[in-house]
């Protein structure tokens, strides 16, 4: 699946995949606001992300508006070999949201 | 079909979508495979102690070596501060990760996988220099970490 928010590389060593996502999304916390209008910028925060390897979930996550614009994760799971899948997807407070797959080296 | 006709089908086509979107943003058609519905008053919370219980489902903790907290002493800016949270306790349920001063100090809540180390990494956003918490629930029982972040910049303005 191509994604145009999501970057992620997932490298298996020593019996364990290591994934790291970077995901493109400006995390606003609503109480920004725009420096040429004065007008408040409307929240928009990513929620859920989801990562899974197999169709089964190594890991969800909520998130709040403080997580970082452009966020970065990355943990490791047991397993995994290269040539795998490893799918991630996101899902924001306005309804958006994307999935994307790479595969493991 | 005159242009007032397709102009009601129009209104009626954006507000039915409209209803849908308002529903998927309240989590009702989201798929949950999370076991615990996302906690909006975890998140609304403006104290640890509420965005603890209402995340975690207690809000007694106890400090604990076992959950470690990887922070830079200084990030300078409050807006990306890396965070690298673990733990050696086993059959962790959750990890919740709080910034003690933020407006709103929850900022995620991460559950992992049965194939998951109970270990990650990520940035959050620091309002001011404050202690950075994170709570493990293992058991059924919580167990804490905290360090203190000095931001030169605040990160949530």
């Amino acid at each position: 699946m191509a994604s145009n928010s999501i970057k992620i590389k997932a490298k298996a060593e020593n019996g364990e995949t290591t994934v790291k996502a970077l995901i493109k999304h400006p995390m606003e916390t609503g109480r920004r606001k725009d420096k040429e209008t004065g007008e408040a910028i409307p929240i928009n925060y990513i929620q859920e992300v989801t990562c899974s390897y197999q169709g089964e979930p190594v890991l969800t996550a909520e998130w709040g508006p403080t997580i970082s614009k452009n966020p970065f994760m990355s943990f490791t799971f047991t397993g995994g070999a290269p040539g795998e899948a490893v799918e991630l997807s996101w899902k924001d407070n306005k309804g958006g949201g994307e999935s994307a797959s790479a595969t493991i080296k | 079909m005159n242009t007032n006709m397709k102009r009601r089908l129009f209104l009626k086509a954006s507000l039915a979508s409209g209803a849908v979107g308002m529903a998927a943003a309240a989590g009702l058609l989201m798929p949950r495979v999370v076991l615990a519905a996302r906690s909006e008053a975890a998140f609304k919370a403006e104290s640890v102690d509420v965005a603890v219980k209402e995340s975690m489902g207690s809000d007694s903790m106890t400090d604990s070596g076992e959950v470690t907290l990887e922070i830079p002493d200084n990030p300078e800016n409050g807006a990306v501060v890396p965070v690298a949270v673990a733990t050696t306790l086993t059959g962790v349920e959750s990890i919740a990760l709080l910034v003690e001063k933020n407006i709103k100090p929850l900022c995620g809540v991460f559950y992992p996988g049965k194939r998951m180390k109970p270990a990650l990494s990520i940035r959050v956003k620091v309002g001011e220099s404050a202690d950075v918490i994170a709570v493990v629930k293992s058991g059924g029982k919580l167990y804490s970490a905290r360090k203190a972040v000095k931001v030169t910049i605040g990160g949530c303005g």
